[in-house]
C-alpha cells in the first residue's frame, strides 16, 4: 500500500523537494492538527477590510463621477453607464490588486507550508463557504474572506466556523445580504409612507445557507423556512459599501469594510424555522438560528459526505460518513476530532486511483516538487488558474467547485496540465533531474512504466514534463 | 425526403431486424444536421426574455424591469423579445426563431445543482440518473453523426452516457511537442480513465486548428468557435455550450441585458459561421427553471419555476411563432403564489424539436431521450 504517497497526496498537497521522508504517515497529519498557522507571513503581510472597502468605494465614485456626466446615461444598460473604458480599468485596479495579492499569498503559503493537509482544509472549507469574485464588490474581500473568516476557525467548531464565514463582507455581499432589508422594518415602513418602494427582503443568503452550507438540499425545510429565515437575516450588512438608507444610518465610528447589525433594517417579531421560534432579539436571533443550523443530524451528515468524498472517492464509503457524522454529532462538530477520524479510518488509506487532483492541487504539488521556480517572475497567477479551468476564489457559484474525478478530468484540461508542464520543463528541466525527483515526489506510487518512460524520456526537460503529466501525479 | 429514406430503411430491414436492432431501427438515413445545446445555468428569467406584456398583471408584478420589455420587438399581441435580443428579432421575423413559453421540466424545486441535473440527465429526480439526454440521442442518429463535443473543460452531464463525446476548451498555452504527446499516449495505455481522454484531447486540438488562440469567452466568440467546430465536414454534429451567470438575484436589469446581448451575439456567430448548413441547424436554448414572477426588493428576481425556451435554426416546425398554453400572471395562476405555472413540458419541447429535426419518430424520440419523463 502507498502510504507516504496518499499521506502527502490524498491528505496533503504533495512532498516538497527538501522535505524529510514522512516515517509514519498518521502521526504526521495529526501533528499537524497542532502546528498549523493560521496566519503565515505572506498572509499576515496582506492589508485589512477597511484597506479593500475603501479601493471599492474609489472605484464605485469614480464611476458615479462618470455617469451623472454622461448626458444620456438613462439610455445606457448598467453595464455601459458613463464609463470611459480606460477609467474602469484603472479604478478597478485598486480592488483587482487586492484579489492577486491574496491570491498570490494563497499559493506562496501553500507552496511553502510544513502542514500541507491543513492548508487542504483550508480550501476544502473555503469551497464549502464559497464566495465568488464574479461581483465586483466581492473581488476584494476574496482573499480576506479565506484569510481571516476561515482559516483561523478550521481548527475550532463548525458552528464558529459557520458564523465567521456568514459573517464576513465576501460573503455578505456576495449573496445578497447587506441590500436585504426587513419589509416592516422601521426603514421599510418609512419609505412606504413616502410612497417610496422598497428596498426588500432577498432569500439568497439564507437559502443557501440552507441548502449547501449547513442542512443540504433535499432535507426537509420548506419555501416557508427560506423566507422566515431570511427575515431573521436582515439587519446584518456590511459598513461603508450599501448604498441609500442602510448608508445613512450605519453606527457612528463604523470602519468602511465592517460588519455590522443595524436594528432599524431587521425585520421585527418572532420567526419560525425547522418548527422552531426564535424570538426577535436583533442580531441575537439570526445567530440563534446558525447555532441551531450549526448542530443539525442533517448538517453533520452533509458535512461528513463532504469530507469522507473529498478524501476518498465521488461515492464516499458509507461506513466513513456514518462514522464522521456520528463523530459530528457527539461532538457537536468539533473539527479537529472529525480530521482525526479521517486520519484514523482505514477508508482514505485506500490504495488505487481514486481521486484526480483539482487543478489548484496538481499546480501547488509541482511547484512544491521543484527546488527551482516554476513559473517567471511576470507570470500572472489568477489568469494562470482561470486558463487551468479553476479560477482562484471564482467557482461562479455558491456552491464551489464540485469535488468529482469529472469535475477535473476532461480531455482538453489534461492537455493543458501536459503543455503547461512542458512549459515549465522548457524553462528549468535541464537543471532538475527528473529520474531523482519521481522517487521522492511519488515516494511508494512510482511504478516501474513511469519510472521507465522518465529515464527513456529524449531530454530531461521531457523527462520532467512526463513526471507531471505522468497517471499518479495526476492522481491523488 | 428524411422521413422517406428513414421509412425505406426500416422497411428493408423488416419487422424483425426493427425488433432485433432497436438502435439501428430508429435511426436516421446519414443527413447533414447539426444540433447546438445551449444551456443557461443559474436559472435564465423566461419572463424577462419573452415578456408577456398583454398580461394585464406583468406591469405591476414587474415593475421597473416591466418598462425595458415595452421597448423589445413585438412577437405577437402578447409577447416581445428582450430588447438585448435584437438578432434574435431577426431571426424571428425569418422564421428562424421561436419561444416556447410557460415551460418547466419536472423539476418543481429552487435548487440550482438539482435543477440542471434534471435538465441534462432528463429524468424524473435530482441525480437520478448518470448519462444525459443528449448522449441518449446521439443513439438514435446514423454512426456517421455521433461526432458529440462540450465546449467545455469536462464532459457536461447532458453529453455523458454510453457513447463517446470530447470536449475542448480553447488554450493559450503553448502546445505540447508531437514526441512528448506521442509519448504520453503509450504512458496512458493501460489507463481507463487518462486514455479516452488523452485520444480525445489529441482529436479535438487537430480539430480546432487555427482558432486555438480564442479564449471564447465572449458570445460572439464561444458561437464563432463552436460554429468552426461544428462547420466541417468531419467536425461535430452535436454540441454543447455552457453559459453561465443567469442567476439575477439582485441588479437584474442590467446584468440580464449583458447576458442576454451575448447570447444573441453567440446564435448571430453560429449562423454566421455555419453558413448553408445553417439551414439543417437546430440550436435549442433552455434553463433549469425560471424566476419569481415578482421583483424582489433588490431590483432583481428570485428562483421560480416556468420559464422560456428558444429554438433557432433554418428549418424549425414553428419558426416565428410564440407557443405557449398562457397560464396567466393573476395572484391565483401563480404556482405557490409566486412563480409561473409551467403548463408544458420542458422535456417534451426539446424532444419534438429533435424529433422534427432528425425526422424521428417524436413518440420514439420521447421514449428514447426522456424514458422516465415522457414514456
Amino acid at each position: 500500500m502507498a502510504i507516504q504517497y496518499l499521506a502527502a497526496n490524498r491528505f496533503g498537497l504533495g512532498r516538497r523537494w527538501d522535505d524529510p521522508a514522512i516515517d509514519d504517515p498518521k502521526a504526521w497529519l495529526l501533528r499537524q492538527l497542532a502546528e498549523f498557522d493560521p496566519a503565515p507571513p505572506a498572509i499576515a503581510a496582506l492589508e485589512g477590510r477597511a484597506a479593500i472597502a475603501s479601493a471599492y468605494i474609489d472605484y464605485r465614485q469614480d464611476r458615479q463621477a462618470m455617469r451623472r456626466e454622461a448626458a444620456d446615461a438613462a439610455e445606457m444598460s448598467e453595464e455601459e453607464k458613463g464609463m470611459d473604458p480606460e477609467l474602469r480599468r484603472l479604478s478597478r485596479s485598486a480592488i483587482r490588486r487586492h484579489y492577486v495579492d491574496g491570491a498570490a499569498a494563497r499559493l506562496t503559503t501553500a507552496v511553502a507550508s510544513p502542514t500541507p493537509f491543513a492548508e487542504r482544509l483550508t480550501h476544502f472549507w473555503a469551497n464549502h463557504f464559497a464566495v465568488s469574485a464574479d461581483k465586483i464588490a466581492v473581488i476584494g474581500f476574496t482573499g480576506n474572506y479565506e484569510f481571516e473568516a476561515i482559516r483561523p476557525n478550521i481548527m475550532g467548531k463548525f458552528s464558529d466556523l459557520l458564523i465567521a464565514a456568514v459573517r464576513h463582507p465576501a460573503m455578505l455581499l456576495y449573496l445578497d445580504q447587506a441590500q436585504s432589508f426587513g419589509p416592516d422594518s422601521p426603514v421599510a415602513a418609512r419609505r412606504q409612507r413616502r410612497g417610496a418602494q422598497g428596498p426588500g427582503l432577498n432569500e439568497n443568503l439564507a437559502r443557501e445557507i440552507l441548502e449547501l452550507h449547513t442542512l443540504g438540499v433535499r432535507t426537509g425545510y420548506t419555501q416557508a423556512d427560506v423566507t422566515d429565515f431570511a427575515k431573521a437575516l436582515t439587519g446584518l450588512t456590511v459598513a461603508g459599501l450599501g448604498r441609500g438608507a442602510g448608508q445613512r444610518l450605519m453606527p457612528a465610528g463604523a470602519q468602511p469594510g465592517e460588519t455590522v447589525f443595524i436594528a432599524q433594517l431587521h425585520q421585527p417579531g418572532e420567526q419560525t424555522i425547522l418548527g422552531k421560534r426564535y424570538a426577535d432579539g436583533g442580531a441575537k436571533q439570526a445567530e440563534a438560528v446558525l447555532r441551531d443550523l450549526a448542530i443539525h443530524p442533517a448538517t453533520a451528515k452533509h458535512v461528513a459526505t463532504k469530507l469522507a468524498r473529498h478524501f476518498t472517492a465521488d461515492d464516499p464509503p458509507p461506513a466513513l460518513v456514518a462514522r464522521l457524522s456520528a463523530d459530528f454529532q457527539k461532538t457537536g462538530g468539533d473539527l479537529p476530532s472529525l480530521y482525526r477520524t479521517l486520519i484514523t479510518s482505514p477508508e482514505p488509506w485506500q490504495a488505487g486511483p481514486a481521486m484526480f487532483k483539482s487543478p489548484w492541487d496538481w499546480t501547488v504539488s509541482l511547484m512544491r516538487g521543484l527546488k527551482l521556480p516554476a513559473l517567471g517572475e511576470r507570470q500572472n497567477i489568477p489568469a494562470l488558474f482561470t486558463q487551468l479551468g479553476q479560477p482562484v476564489w471564482r467557482p461562479g457559484s455558491p456552491a464551489g467547485y464540485d469535488d468529482k474525478v469529472a469535475t477535473w478530468a476532461g480531455s482538453a484540461a489534461l492537455m493543458q496540465r501536459v503543455e503547461l508542464a512542458s512549459r515549465i520543463a522548457g524553462r528549468i528541466g535541464d537543471r532538475t533531474d527528473a529520474r531523482r525527483l519521481a522517487p521522492l515526489l511519488l515516494s511508494d506510487a512510482l511504478d516501474p512504466a513511469t519510472g521507465e518512460a522518465i529515464a527513456r524520456a529524449d531530454s530531461p526537460g521531457q523527462g520532467l514534463a512526463m513526471l507531471f503529466a505522468s497517471p499518479a501525479f495526476l492522481r491523488r | 425526403m428524411t422521413l422517406t429514406r428513414r421509412t425505406a430503411l426500416i422497411a428493408g430491414l423488416g419487422t424483425l431486424a426493427v425488433g432485433a436492432l432497436p438502435g439501428m431501427a430508429f435511426a436516421a438515413a446519414p443527413t447533414n444536421r447539426r444540433l447546438l445545446f445551449v444551456i443557461q445555468r443559474g436559472a435564465a428569467d423566461g419572463l424577462a426574455i419573452a415578456a408577456p406584456i398583454g398580461d394585464p398583471a406583468f406591469a405591476a408584478a414587474r415593475r421597473t424591469l416591466a418598462d425595458e420589455a415595452a421597448t423589445g420587438a413585438k412577437l405577437d399581441g402578447m409577447f416581445t423579445l428582450h430588447p438585448a435580443l435584437s438578432g434574435a428579432a431577426g431571426l424571428f421575423v425569418a422564421r428562424e426563431a421561436h419561444v416556447a413559453h410557460a415551460v418547466a421540466t419536472a423539476y418543481r424545486d429552487r435548487s440550482h445543482f438539482d435543477g440542471q441535473n434534471m435538465l441534462e440527465a432528463g429524468g424524473t429526480r435530482p441525480y437520478g440518473r448518470d448519462d444525459g439526454w443528449l448522449n441518449r440521442l446521439l443513439a438514435l442518429l446514423p454512426a456517421s453523426e455521433r461526432d458529440a463535443l462540450a465546449i467545455a473543460p469536462a464532459v457536461p452531464l447532458a453529453l455523458r452516457g454510453a457513447l463517446p463525446v470530447g470536449t475542448y476548451a480553447p488554450s493559450r498555452l503553448p502546445q505540447a511537442d508531437a514526441d512528448l504527446i506521442a509519448r504520453l499516449s503509450s504512458l496512458y495505455a493501460k489507463d481507463e480513465l487518462l486514455h479516452p481522454l488523452w485520444d480525445s484531447a489529441i482529436k479535438t486540438q487537430e480539430l480546432a486548428g487555427d482558432i486555438g488562440g480564442n479564449n471564447g469567452r465572449n458570445g460572439a466568440e464561444l458561437g464563432a468557435l463552436a460554429a468552426s467546430l461544428m462547420a466541417p465536414a468531419d467536425g461535430a454534429r452535436v454540441m454543447m455550450v455552457e453559459t453561465g451567470g443567469w442567476d439575477t438575484h439582485s441588479g437584474q436589469r442590467g446584468r440580464l441585458a449583458a447576458q442576454l446581448r451575448g447570447l444573441d451575439q453567440l446564435v448571430g456567430a453560429v449562423k454566421t459561421g455555419l453558413g448553408a448548413e445553417w439551414s439543417s441547424t437546430l440550436v435549442i436554448v433552455a434553463t433549469e427553471f425560471g424566476r419569481t414572477v415578482a421583483v424582489n426588493g433588490t431590483g432583481g428576481t428570485d428562483h421560480g419555476t416556468g420559464s422560456a425556451a428558444l429554438l433557432f435554426g433554418g428549418a424549425l416546425a414553428a419558426g416565428g411563432k410564440v407557443s405557449a398554453d398562457w397560464p396567466g400572471l393573476s395572484a391565483g395562476s401563480l404556482l405557490d403564489g409566486r412563480d409561473l405555472k409551467p403548463t408544458r413540458s420542458l422535456e417534451g419541447v426539446i424532444a419534438e424539436a429533435v424529433a422534427h429535426h432528425y425526422g424521428l419518430d417524436p413518440a420514439r424520440a420521447k421514449k428514447a431521450l426522456y424514458p422516465e419523463v415522457l414514456a
